[in-house]
């Protein structure tokens, strides 16, 4: 999860440099995958002050003396129409590194290194930058959209580094958040474990509105499905004014990688981001019949959604409708229908908890995905919903763009967000760990994850926030301990109470390693193939239509056709490898295989295949014949205390005059023979196998 | 008499000392000392001679005859030597021609890894179970704490033969097998071909894992860390430490990812580590109660640990193997150079 540092300074006083909180956040289970700086790629641009400025006759150009404080004055040659004396502007010194932008002065190249240069016979001493070629565009810093010079703050010192002042000191950490952990799924999520790990406080978002006393008479929501959708809250906001968010918000979802839209729509995707719960906003206008319901779609029921894609639905999809249509695909995306445009003036805002499973499933059928469905296939948990509501009117309010009404309709299953109190025996959490966590350690860890501890004698009572779901038992409370206290504290023992027990191989795998050796005794390297095969290769073999080794388990997801079945014979990658081995120049060499052939009771699959371990031998070269073939038949009898005898036979991808059938006590237990020139040509083979 | 005697002797000395093969010598033998031979001939006539000489023309005889067979025998001796001198001079080789080419053979890298493997693992009381490829849901998934919408199966995108068939996706699904027909102790490793829908120059759609399961009184995490330490050092060398740290996965609560020092450049950071000191070699952790409760054992009396380890990642870490597919091509170029 993309995560800036400076958002997460919001909440939390982090006094830590980027790399030690890297450090923090993996000792505790989170993986920083990549963390960078935003200006990792700007080095030695500083505040220029234009102190004179004129233009050069019949160019385009002006001649600037440029006050870089510290670092001197320099001349300097700009081709920007906005450049005057007076101004402040970023100054890339002689050294330092920008991007390099393309004719379109927006589309970056690479990273350039500033020379002194000489344009039109005046010496330029560095270059005056526009917001592009610092990394930055409208949403991370205002003007830098600009196709011109970047002005800078009037407050600004001239020389100084640009960097605090555009925002490109700042962090961002990409960070892995395992499965069981979704409340982490979002910044104030990640906010909260930091806090807990740097033993500081978390400050909540704001969350307080006020709401008038206007009402959406007649508004009603109602939930068919509450097994797919357990609590819905819809709220109506009216007088709204559509408008550019401010620049704090636009920033911060640009930093995550979420272009600006308007202030509403921005709020919902703030709110994604910042509490991990996917928000809707609806245009009321749009709304038929003053309702919403959630309901499964009709089969064939159409869609169209805020992409512009038309979707057929079935009984399995959720959708939001209002009394007439659908007007969104639930937890997936908006219909365009009801989208916010610039003439929208009522709101309802949506807040909802979907099923897992149904949100992924649908995605996954329709093959649409957003970034709410992503997040509702990781889990979004119900205290998330109320509290994300909350946060959504706060920030209209905030932004002022438009009026929280007194209509909140919320339907719940009456799952509880209230913290849950949770029991657990002292000895049995150390003796999940098998040491001792020091009492005091273990208060100041758990306090610090919220969970409210008390102890009494073995009993360790915890109140366990709803945004914890994972916590349900002794062994996470371990959990929890271990990463907060340090998994160096784990020493290494020896099952000391565990009971003696015998090991190693048993006497079939014994016999079957003392196979392999037998072979390898014979000059054969162990070969290794896919247990999925091409159903080409059963055609390879000439096989007739009604061949056994036609009867193969089909995968329903193969990655592709030629590791599409279930292999019934060993021989045709045994004949490729070969082939392979040929054509990079090997022209004599022995392998075997020693692995399982998958036999279907019947298909499709209604119990366990039979998995027959077989063993397949080929080998190739002027020198070898069937009877070197057959010398290796007899060892693998020797090896097994069998006997074999051999009759003459025909197979339909083998020589029809030097093929055996091999028979073990009056059963036909194999075969071998020499590779028919048929085959042996199509697989461009240069020497007999 | 004895004249003729005497040339017969000179006669065959002569024709002996000319012989100059044995096949010739045994003519000479022939024609005298044989049936027909003159010296038998004179034997033959004895009738003529008067009986009172008879005795001593018959010592003359046998003289004759001892002389020539010695002579004979003699020449035979010397040819023979002669022969053989011939021969050998015959077979003169150029004794710094290349050496001839041994036929030999080799296990394949996995099968080298797992029975180093299974050396280790079995000299601590561990049994080798062996599971089925193909295994149905329940047992790859739902037994092992991931239901149906666990957000957990999207970590491994699975092959589907039916809708409860499947290609297992990890060896793990022969833990539940072993706990259901087995009460602890138990102590197993499961090495075994697994399945996942993944196609790149890292991943291959087929792999071994080999998983590692300890059911019996009292088993915690210090003990996990204590075999794996065995392990590694085993595997990676004396000086190899481990790392554990805070991990996920369904069928385990704590779950860890277990890292080795370094074994290349000793921690220091190097291309092998990625400049961490540090390289992941498998995930492990204490068995989740619900597993436990779910094959009917008490988890007031018994815990558990496991682990998986990624044979293929161990064989390409130990054997600088940089593509996974390699090890599935059955290029003997590739499977000769690889002998541990």
């Amino acid at each position: 999860m993309i995560t800036p540092l400076s958002w997460l300074k919001e909440y939390v006083d982090i006094d830590v440099e980027p790399k030690e909180l890297e450090k923090k956040l993996f000792s505790c289970g989170f993986e920083v995958e990549e963390s960078y700086e935003v200006g990792k790629d700007i080095s030695n641009v500083v505040v220029g002050y234009v102190e004179s400025c004129e233009g050069i006759p019949d160019t385009h150009l002006s001649l600037c003396q440029v006050n870089a404080g510290e670092h001197g004055t320099f001349q300097i040659c700009c081709g920007a129409d906005n450049v005057h004396a007076g101004g402040k502007y970023p100054l890339a010194l002689v050294g330092a590194t920008v991007y390099a932008t393309a004719k379109d002065h927006v589309t970056i190249e690479g990273v350039m290194k500033i020379k002194k240069g000489k344009l039109r016979g005046y010496e330029s001493f560095g270059m005056l930058c526009s917001g592009t070629e610092l990394g930055l565009n409208e949403d991370l810093y205002p003007g830098a959209g600009y196709n011109g010079l970047l002005v800078l703050p009037e407050d600004a010192q001239a020389g100084a580094d640009v960097k605090p002042i555009l925002g490109l000191d700042d962090w961002i950490f990409d960070i892995a958040i395992t499965a069981n952990r979704p409340d982490c799924q979002s910044i104030y999520g990640i906010a909260r474990e930091v806090a807990a790990v740097l033993g500081k406080e978390c400050k909540e978002p704001a969350l307080d509105y006020t709401e008038t006393e206007v009402q959406k008479d007649g508004f009603t929501v109602s939930v068919d499905a509450q097994d797919l959708c357990p609590r819905y809250i819809g709220h109506y906001v009216y007088d709204v004014k559509i408008a550019e968010s401010p620049a704090w918000m636009r920033r911060r979802l640009a930093l995550v990688g979420i272009g600006s839209i308007s202030n509403v729509v921005d709020i919902t995707n703030y709110v994604l981001k910042e509490l991990g719960q996917p928000m809707h906003a609806f245009d009321y206008q749009y709304l038929e019949g003053n309702k919403i319901q959630v309901r499964r779609a009709t089969d064939g029921e159409k869609i169209v959604t805020l992409d512009e894609k038309e979707f057929e639905l079935s009984s399995s999809n959720l959708v939001i409708c209002d009394g007439k249509k659908p007007v969104a695909l639930a937890g997936i995306m908006g219909g365009l229908n009801s989208e916010i445009t610039e003439a929208t003036n009522e709101v309802v805002f949506e807040a909802a908890k979907f099923a897992r499973d149904n949100i992924r499933k649908s995605s996954r059928a329709l093959g649409q995905v957003s970034d709410s469905s992503a997040m509702y296939a990781k889990g979004v948990y119900e205290y998330t919903t109320v509290m994300a509501m909350k946060r959504a009117l706060h920030l209209i309010e905030e932004l002022d763009c438009g009026k929280v009404s007194s209509t909140h309709v919320e339907v719940s299953t009456g799952n509880s967000i209230e913290p849950k109190e949770m029991k657990v025996s002292i000895s049995r959490v150390n003796g999940v760990l098998g040491i001792e966590v020091p009492e005091k350690e273990m208060l100041r860890i758990l306090t610090s994850l919220n969970f409210a501890p008390s102890i009494q004698g073995d009993e360790l009572t915890l109140q366990i926030p709803a945004y914890r779901e994972d916590m349900e038992s002794y062994p996470d409370v371990a959990e929890e301990l271990i990463r907060m206290y340090g998994y160096e504290h784990v020493t290494g023992a020896f099952m000391p109470t565990a009971a003696v027990t015998a090991g190693g191989l048993n006497l079939r795998q014994k016999t079957e390693l003392k196979l392999k050796r037998a072979l390898c005794a014979q000059g054969a390297y162990e070969g290794v193939h896919y247990s999925f095969f091409s159903p080409s290769d059963l055609d390879l073999l000439r096989l007739p239509e009604d061949a056994p080794e036609r009867h193969a388990i089909k995968l329903i997801n193969p990655i592709n056709i030629d590791l599409s079945l279930m292999r019934t014979t060993l021989a045709p990658q045994m004949l490729h490898a070969i082939a392979r081995n040929q054509k990079k120049g090997i022209l004599s060499g022995r392998i075997f295989e020693l692995g399982n052939i998958f036999i279907p009771k019947e298909l499709p699959l209604t119990e366990y295949p039979d998995e027959r371990e077989t063993i397949c031998a080929g080998i190739f070269g002027e020198e070898e014949s069937f009877f070197t073939l057959k010398g290796m038949a007899e060892t693998v009898a020797k090896t097994l205390n069998l006997n074999f005898t051999y009759e003459a036979s025909t197979k339909t991808f083998l020589h029809p005059y030097q093929t055996a059938e091999i028979v073990c006590e009056g059963e036909k237990v194999g075969y071998l023979g020499k590779l028919s020139y048929e085959i042996a040509d199509e697989l461009d083979m240069r020497v007999p196998a | 008499m004895k004249e003729k005697l005497q040339k017969i002797r000179e006669n065959a000395i002569a024709q002996i000392e000319s012989s100059d093969g044995l096949a010739k010598l045994n003519e000479v033998r022939t024609t005298i000392l044989g049936k027909k031979g003159e010296l038998t001939a004179v034997l033959k006539g004895m009738k003529e001679v008067a009986p009172e000489d008879r005795p001593k023309v018959g010592q003359w005889v046998n003289e004759t005859r001892e002389a020539i067979e010695n002579c004979l025998e003699e020449k035979k001796t010397k040819l023979e030597a002669e022969a053989l001198r011939l021969k050998y001079e015959s077979e003169k080789i150029d004794v710094t021609m290349p050496a001839e080419k041994h036929l030999t053979g080799n296990l394949h890298p996995m099968t080298q890894v797992k029975n180093q493997l299974v050396d280790i693992f079995g000299s601590m009381g561990f049994e080798v179970y062996e599971g089925t490829e193909i295994e149905t849901d329940h047992y790859n998934f739902t037994a092992l704490n991931t239901p149906q919408d666990h957000p957990a199966r999207d970590m491994q995108d699975t092959f589907y033969l039916s809708p409860e068939y499947l290609l297992r996706t990890q060896t793990s699904a022969g833990q539940i097998h072993v706990m259901e027909n087995k009460k602890p102790p138990i102590k197993i490793i499961s090495p075994g071909k697994v399945f996942r829908s993944d196609d790149d120059a890292t991943h291959s759609p087929m792999f071994s894992q080999m998983e590692g399961l300890v059911v019996d009184k009292g088993i915690n995490l210090c003990d996990l860390k204590g075999i794996l330490d065995v392990f590694v050092k085993k595997i990676f060398g004396e000086n190899t430490v481990t790392r554990l740290r805070p991990s996920y996965f369904p069928f385990t609560e704590p779950s860890v990812e277990v890292d080795v020092s370094c074994f290349q450049c000793g921690g220091k950071g190097c291309k092998l580590c990625k400049g961490t000191g540090w390289i992941e070699v498998l995930g492990a952790g204490i068995v989740n109660t619900k597993v436990l409760e779910g094959c009917g054992i008490d988890t007031n009396e018994y815990s558990g640990f496991a682990f998986g380890i990624g044979i293929e990642r161990i064989a390409m870490l130990k054997y600088g193997i940089n593509n996974i597919k390699l090890l599935f091509e059955s290029d003997l170029r590739v499977l000769e150079q690889i002998d541990d």
